[in-house]
Order: C-alpha cells, then sequence, then structure tokens
C-alpha cells in the first residue's frame, strides 16, 4: 500500500490533473445545482482560507517572522476592491478579476512598507508592529466615511464564485510554490534559519524580505477581495481575532508545508463550520481553542511539520533525492 | 486662560488614571517576557477574568461585607481578585507552557494564544451578555479647586478628582512601588533579574527555575487582574472580549516603554494613557484609537526596541 | 601591487570597550596570512569588521582599493569575500546541499518573476546550481551526504561544508575562523593540506584565525599578532618565532607548543 502511495506521490501528472478536474467540477456546479448553496459558500470560503493560509506561511512559516497583521491586508483588499466594483466602475462583472488584482496591488503596496520596516527590527518586535499596523487599518476604516465607516459597506455585488474562487486558489498556490523552490525561496528560508550567516553567504536579505511581505500581503489581498464580494463586510470582522484564526490555520497545518496549509485550511473551516451545524455556537470556540492547545503541546510544528506534500516539489529536487 | 489650565488639570488626572490602569497590565506582559522571552498572550484575557472575578466577588461576598466599612471591603476584594487570577496566571504556566519549554518558541506563543481564546470563549459561553459591575463605595467628587468663571457670569470652573480615580492611582502606584521593591531588594526579584540575562546558567547556581517562574506568573496575573477591577469599577460594563480591546494596547505601550523592563512597562502605560485621553481633547473620538496606535507605531519605528529597551546582543 | 585587503588604522569601540586600536593589517592577493593572538585579543571582531558585521569607529577598510567600511554584510560578501565562522553557523534544518546551494545562489541571476512563472531559465539555472554544488561538495567528502541535514554531519565535517559553502561565493578572499577548532594534531596536519590545495584550486587568498601553531606556521606567508586589539608583530613566520613580544605575550614558550 505504501509503495502505491509513493508512485502516487511521484507522478508529475496528479496534480494538473486535480487542477482541471476541479475547475471542471467548479465551473459545472456554477451552473448546475450539484452543490448546494450552503456548501458552495463552504467550499469558497475553504478556497479563501487557503489563500490566506498560504499567503501568511509566506512570512510567518519560510520566513519565520510572526505577523499577527493579516486581516490587516485581508481588509486592504476588501475595501479597496469593493470601492472599484462598487463606486468607480460599477456594474461590470468582467471587471471583477481587475478589481480583485487591485486589491491585492493595494494590499502589496501597504505591504512593501512593512517590509522596510523588517529591515531593522525582527521577531517579536515585528509582530508588535504588525499588530499596531492591522490595529491602524481597522481605525482607519471605521473612521472613513466613504467606505461606509463603523457600519460597514453597502451594496457589493456578490461576484465571488466557485469557479473565481478555484482559480485564484491556483495562481496563489502555483506563485507561492514557485516563490519557494527558486532561489528566492531558499533566501527566505536562510534568513529564518540564521539571518547573520545568510548575509555571509551573500544572500540578498532586503530583497528577499521585501519579496516576502509584498507577495504575501498581495494575495492577502486578492482573499480579501473575494471575501467582500461574497459576505457584508465591516471593519471590526478584520480584526485580532481574524488574523488569530489565520495564525490557527497556518500553525494547525504546518509551518512552511504548503500542503500542510491547504490543509489546516480545510480542517479549521470544517470544524468550524460542523461546530456550529452541531448547535454549539458558542462552545465553537472553547472546542477548537482547546484543540489548539492540544496540538501545540503534542504536535508544536503542526500536523504535517515542516514536510511538503511531494506533489509540490519540483522534479529536479524529487530526483535527486530519489539518488541519493 | 486659567480655564485651559484647569481643562488641562483635570484631563491630566483623567490620564494618570488610565495610564495606572494600562501601566499594572503592562507590568504581567514585561515580567513575564523577562523571565521566559514569551509573550504571554492570555495576559489580557486575565485581565478580563479580573473584572468578572471582582463582579462575582462583589455579589457573592455583599451580604457578609455590608457590614465593613467600604475601603476595607474594597481591599478584602483586591487581594482576593489578585490571588485568584494569580494562581490561574501560575497553574496555566505549569500546565500549557512549561512543557514547552524547549519546544521552537512559536509553539509557545501559540499555546498563549489558545489559552487566551479559550478563557475568552469559555467566558462568553457563561456570560453571553455584558454585565454591569456592582459599585463598591460611593463615589464622592472632590473638589481641589474652585474659582469664578471669567467668561461666563455667576458660573465657575473647578478642578474635581472623584474618589474612585483616587482609589486607582493610589493602589496602582502602590502595587507598582511593591513591586519595585520586591524586584529590586528581594532574593526573588534578584533570582527574576538573574533569569532574565542567561537562563542557563542561572539553574547550575542552585536557583530553583521553575519556581521563580512561576512566582513571576503568580505576580504578573495578580497585577492584570487588579487591573482588571480596577477598569470595571471605572468602566461598569463588562464584557468578555474586553481583554482583546484593552490587553492588546497595555501590550503594545509595554513594548513601547521597552519589554521585559519593568520601568519600561509603567512608562509604557502612562504614555498610552496620556496619549489616549490628550487624542480625545484635540480629535474627535473616534479617531482616538487611530491617533493611540499610530503613534506607538511612530515610536516603535524610531526606537524599534522600546524607549527603555535595548536591543538583544547577539555574539558572532 | 596594492594589496587585496587593507586594514587603515582601524579602531573599534563598543561603548567604553576599545576592542580593536590602530590596527594595520595589509594582505596580498594569493598570500596567506595568519592572524593570531591570546583569546580576547580582538581576532574574531577584526573579521566582523572586514565582513561588515560592525562598522569601524575610527580608519578605513579597503579591498581592491575600494573603501568596504560600513557596507552591509550581504554587500561585502558578494564583493568577493566569504568567512566562515568561530561557533559554526550552518543552516541546520537544510540538507547539505541546500547550505551550498543557497550561497551559490549569488551566481544566478533570474528575476522574482521569472522564479514566479516558472520559466525555462529558472529550470536552466536550478539545474546548473543543483550540479556546480555537487561538484562542489565533492573535494570536501560531502558529497554522499548532500541530502543529509547540515546538523546530522560530524564536527569536522561541519567545518568543511562552512569552507565549501563560502567557496561557493567564488570569493577571492577567504576569511577562516578557527578552521581547526577542535581538531587533534592529525586531522590539524590533514586540514593544512587541504587548505593548501583550497588555496591553489580555488585561487583564493586566505587569512586564518587559528590557535593551532603548526598549522599557522606551516601554511601562512605572513602573520599579524593581536594582543589586548592591538597588533603587536607582523612579519613572516621566522619573524613572528623569534620576536620577543609575540613570545611574551602569547607563545610563550619555544614556539611550537601545540
Amino acid at each position: 500500500m505504501s509503495a502505491f502511495l509513493s508512485q502516487l506521490a511521484r507522478n508529475r501528472w496528479i496534480l494538473p490533473a486535480l487542477v482541471v478536474i476541479g475547475f471542471a467540477i467548479a465551473i459545472l456546479a456554477h451552473y448546475q445545482p450539484i452543490f448546494s448553496g450552503y456548501t458552495q459558500i463552504i467550499l469558497i470560503t475553504i478556497g479563501i482560507n487557503i489563500i490566506l493560509c498560504v499567503s501568511l506561511n509566506l512570512v510567518n512559516g519560510y520566513m519565520g517572522e510572526f505577523s499577527v497583521g493579516h486581516a490587516g491586508f485581508m481588509s486592504l483588499g476588501a475595501y479597496t476592491s469593493a470601492v472599484f466594483t462598487t463606486k468607480w466602475l460599477p456594474d461590470i462583472p468582467m471587471l471583477f478579476p481587475v478589481a480583485v488584482i487591485f486589491g491585492g496591488v493595494m494590499a502589496a503596496i501597504i505591504g512593501f512598507l512593512l517590509a522596510l520596516l523588517s529591515f531593522k527590527t525582527r521577531g517579536d518586535y515585528l509582530a508588535i508592529i504588525t499588530l499596531a499596523f492591522l490595529m491602524i487599518v481597522k481605525s482607519s476604516w471605521e473612521n472613513i466615511s466613504y467606505v461606509g465607516g463603523p457600519a460597514g459597506l453597502l451594496g457589493v455585488d456578490k461576484y465571488t464564485t466557485l469557479p473565481w474562487t478555484f482559480f485564484w486558489v491556483v495562481v496563489t498556490m502555483f506563485v507561492i510554490r514557485n516563490l519557494v523552490y527558486s532561489k528566492f525561496g531558499r533566501a527566505i528560508i536562510a534568513i529564518r534559519e540564521d539571518e547573520i550567516a545568510a548575509n555571509a553567504m551573500g544572500v540578498r536579505v532586503r530583497e528577499a524580505k521585501i519579496l516576502a511581505f509584498v507577495v504575501s500581503s498581495f494575495f492577502g489581498g486578492v482573499a480579501g477581495a473575494l471575501y467582500s464580494h461574497l459576505n457584508f463586510i465591516n471593519p471590526k470582522y478584520f480584526d485580532i481575532m481574524k488574523s488569530t484564526e489565520i495564525l490557527v490555520m497556518v500553525y494547525l497545518g504546518g509551518i512552511s508545508s504548503l500542503g500542510g496549509s491547504i490543509l489546516g485550511a480545510v480542517v479549521f473551516t470544517f470544524l468550524f463550520y460542523q461546530l456550529e451545524n452541531l448547535g454549539l455556537g458558542y462552545w465553537r470556540m472553547v472546542i477548537l481553542s482547546s484543540l489548539l492547545i492540544l496540538l501545540m503541546l503534542f504536535r508544536p510544528r503542526g500536523i504535517m511539520g515542516m514536510k511538503e506534500l511531494a506533489w509540490f516539489l519540483p522534479k529536479l529536487e524529487l530526483k535527486e533525492r530519489r539518488q541519493s | 486662560m486659567l480655564d485651559d489650565v484647569l481643562y488641562l488639570a483635570q484631563q491630566t488626572i483623567n490620564a494618570l488614571q488610565q495610564g495606572s490602569i494600562y501601566a499594572l497590565i503592562a507590568l504581567g506582559y514585561t515580567m513575564v517576557y523577562g523571565v521566559l522571552t514569551m509573550i504571554n498572550f492570555a495576559h489580557g484575557d486575565l485581565f478580563m477574568l479580573g473584572a468578572f472575578a471582582c463582579m462575582l466577588l462583589a455579589g457573592v461576598l455583599t451580604p457578609v461585607l455590608v457590614v465593613f466599612p467600604p475601603l476595607l471591603s474594597f481591599i478584602v476584594i483586591l487581594l482576593l481578585v489578585m490571588i485568584i487570577i494569580g494562581v490561574l496566571g501560575a497553574s496555566i504556566e505549569r500546565v500549557a507552557y512549561r512543557p514547552l519549554r524547549n519546544a521552537p518558541r512559536v509553539s509557545a506563543i501559540i499555546t498563549a494564544l489558545g489559552c487566551g481564546l479559550l478563557i475568552q470563549s469559555l467566558t462568553l459561553v457563561i456570560f453571553p451578555y455584558s454585565k454591569s459591575m456592582p459599585s463598591l463605595f460611593t463615589n464622592t467628587t472632590f473638589q481641589l479647586f474652585k474659582m469664578p468663571n471669567p467668561d461666563a457670569e455667576g458660573a465657575s470652573v473647578t478642578l474635581t478628582i472623584t474618589a474612585l480615580q483616587i482609589v486607582i492611582i493610589c493602589v496602582s502606584l502602590i502595587l507598582m512601588v511593591a513591586l519595585d521593591f520586591l524586584i529590586r531588594k528581594t532574593r526573588y526579584g534578584m533570582a527574576m533579574r538573574a533569569i532574565s540575562f542567561d537562563s542557563r546558567t542561572v539553574p547550575l547556581m542552585g536557583i530553583p527555575v521553575d519556581r521563580i517562574i512561576s512566582m513571576t506568573f503568580l505576580i504578573g496575573a495578580g497585577l492584570g487582574g487588579a487591573a482588571g477591577m480596577l477598569y470595571a469599577l471605572a468602566y461598569p460594563v463588562i464584557a468578555p472580549s474586553m481583554g482583546i480591546l484593552v490587553g492588546w494596547k497595555a501590550f503594545i505601550a509595554a513594548v513601547v516603554g521597552g519589554i521585559g523592563n519593568i520601568r519600561g512597562a509603567v512608562l509604557g502605560g502612562f504614555i498610552l494613557g496620556a496619549v489616549e485621553v490628550l487624542a480625545v481633547v484635540v480629535f474627535d473620538s473616534s479617531y482616538r484609537d487611530l491617533i493611540s496606535y499610530s503613534l506607538l507605531l511612530l515610536i516603535l519605528i524610531f526606537k524599534p526596541y522600546g524607549l527603555l529597551g535595548q536591543a538583544p546582543n547577539q555574539k558572532v | 601591487m596594492s594589496a587585496l585587503l587593507e586594514i587603515d588604522n582601524v579602531t573599534k569601540r563598543f561603548g567604553g570597550l576599545c576592542a580593536i586600536s590602530n590596527c594595520h593589517v595589509r594582505v596580498e592577493s594569493g598570500h596567506t596570512h595568519g592572524i593570531i593572538g591570546p583569546n580576547g585579543a580582538g581576532k574574531t571582531t577584526l573579521f566582523n569588521l572586514i565582513t561588515g558585521i560592525y562598522k569601524p569607529t575610527e580608519g578605513d577598510i579597503r579591498f581592491r582599493s575600494e573603501s568596504i567600511a560600513g557596507l552591509r554584510p550581504g554587500r561585502i560578501a558578494l564583493k568577493g569575500i566569504g568567512r566562515t565562522f568561530q561557533n559554526i553557523r550552518l543552516l541546520n534544518n537544510q540538507s547539505v546541499l541546500d547550505n551550498v546551494r543557497i550561497a551559490y545562489d549569488s551566481q544566478l541571476h533570474y528575476s522574482p518573476v521569472e522564479a514566479m512563472l516558472r520559466l525555462p531559465r529558472l529550470g536552466r539555472d536550478e539545474k546548473q546550481s543543483i550540479g556546480e554544488s555537487l561538484e562542489l561538495l565533492k573535494p570536501f567528502g560531502l558529497a554522499d551526504h548532500a541530502h543529509g541535514l547540515a546538523s546530522e554531519l560530524p564536527y569536522g565535517s561541519q567545518r568543511k561544508l562552512e569552507i565549501a559553502r563560502a567557496l561557493a561565493l567564488k570569493p577571492d578572499l577567504l576569511l577562516l575562523d578557527e578552521p581547526a577548532a577542535g581538531m587533534n594534531t592529525g586531522e590539524t596536519a590533514d586540514l593544512t593540506e587541504f587548505l593548501r590545495w583550497v588555496k591553489e584550486h580555488f585561487k583564493v587568498t586566505l587569512v586564518l584565525i587559528e590557535h593551532h601553531m603548526h598549522l599557522v606556521m606551516n601554511l601562512c606567508d605572513r602573520i599579524t599578532v593581536l594582543d589586548f586589539g592591538q597588533p603587536i608583530a607582523d612579519g613572516t613566520p621566522e619573524e613572528i618565532r623569534a620576536n620577543p613580544r609575540v613570545i611574551a605575550a602569547y607563545l610563550g614558550g619555544t614556539g611550537d607548543e601545540d
């Protein structure tokens, strides 16, 4: 059985095949009611959470920082893309992908600023800065009446569909996975392991930090853009609790494991909705936080730890490992 | 002109009140960070529990305490709250943090996050709605200064301070002075400082590291609980989400002062109190959080290790 | 011919402590230059100054006649100065091969966009990276362990990996901080020959900090002696051996203690 599984793991065609099949199902589901509306929303939410989780993993997992501000990037993407489709160029569904990219870019600009701050500050101190940034972004939305202030933004069209979500999930995985298995990914990992040694090895540390933050925040913004065209948004949603949820998904699945991030997002979202369905309401967070504590006590690096799913490993690396 | 000065003086008193509470919470964060280099994310929720504990104790003990003078019952409840929350804080350390002392740092932080979430969600289950605090003593207002208002006939400008404000500021000062004494003049304090310098060789010198760490959590949590009680007396509507709102702000204040530095925590707390009060004076109250956080962020950009903090030294 | 590396009247103060004062060193291209001195004399601090971890309080450091004082460590490394560390700084959770590849990455030039879209140049460069890095590991005897974790290597091999990693930068100048630390006489003799080979094969100029006198005396063309942060002697091994100040401060005897 395990021989079959490892054979399966090495097959380079499975991942592309899954992508095509997934796309087909998503498009079909959009036109035929093969999933209930509720199921569709859950699947879309899983997709959004995967994007959030994988993008945060880049900074928190691969680069070893502790950013608690990811909800802030999500909110930047959510609000800016919503303003784009609601106030600037309303009623043009074809422009939705442009709006999503716009949201990502807006988030990435702020991510760039955060990267600059990370040059002088690391570790816990950078964590505080991301916390302050999150609070500032949230407070800002509450004070800007153009986006509805504390009451939130009304009238955003529900453009997010299963096919679009699937599309963006695939794009996110593709880009981040490629980045990780390139010299830039290695640089990011080197920074985590030993920044001083990395410098001595000629790693372009500043470049790598900028790349990590910008790409991470871009996709955080993309997730936010997808979210704002799915559900009603208000500033209170994008607070420290939301950031905490994303953190939980990352550390649940496995730091610096892309497969782990997908797993973490799926498991968390599933539990989140399932516990609510079981009528547990307020007990939901009690159970989830208890599970989190237990997980950290027994598997501190997450379910998948730092091991990667073989389908994500590039061909060259896989070949090298097999030969050794 | 004089009424402006009085107004500022009044706001200063308010800032002292706010700052005292923030300083007490910040101290808890900083003490734990000093000995374990760990951000105790559950601390804000311990602050919240202090408020709820006070409310419950006040409710339960009122029939008993009504015979005593209000000040005495206040002190009794304060001590009880501090002990209960302190023991709770030390227990969390024992159960959830100690096993992870050798695990990657991030795991301990996430566990702390989980503990905080657990506390908050459990409290939410038990108290789904906000509760109001009973007052423990009559909050008389004292007039410190009075003079006729030059702009309005017959009216006067006053500088007042309430009994509550006096209590909050005094209690906080007493606790901070006691802590300072503990840190600087007792063997426990010396051990605590030793551990924050080098936690690996300290046990080799016969210092019971585990016990010192437990005591640190006990005291830190106790201070947080006291802050919760004082906050609840000042703002009598309490809710389980208090921990996040107030706790995180105090945490940033601790870092601005210099995390790990006791004096820094106090400084940071008072800076935050002053900024919050002044922000409302100058701007609209809805901008209060925005300005507080922006200012804190600005300080951190220029002094990343806090005002009194020091960059960690790395031997290369 | 001007020196490859010139340390020109450098002083480094940390608050009240003066770690290095008025230090002059000239390293000629193609030489092996030794830096010796009692513990705490400032030798590693000197390396940290050269590689940009510290900035000199006074004085200048020139590499190929270009001032590098105050530049960031990454920039200095890319200019062609590689180093190893006194307390080995390998990327412990990464494989032996990856440790070398990360240093070799400075030779690859694809852009982030090419990486993210997985354009053909990425594949070619990555293949080159793996191939060249493995080649580099071979003479160090580490090619068989390429996929094991760096932390799993025995101590001596870890030191060799650090050297291999520094060489992946294709440096002109290689700074070795106590490469023979923890080695016995036999291992030290092997290392001496190995370093001679490295110098020939990779055409690098070596600067060594060392306490093993055999290695220093046999390998180095010139030696600078530091004591309490100041250079007290500078010359050929013969001159240093005979220098009374050096003997008084450091060697203490006949000069061939281990």
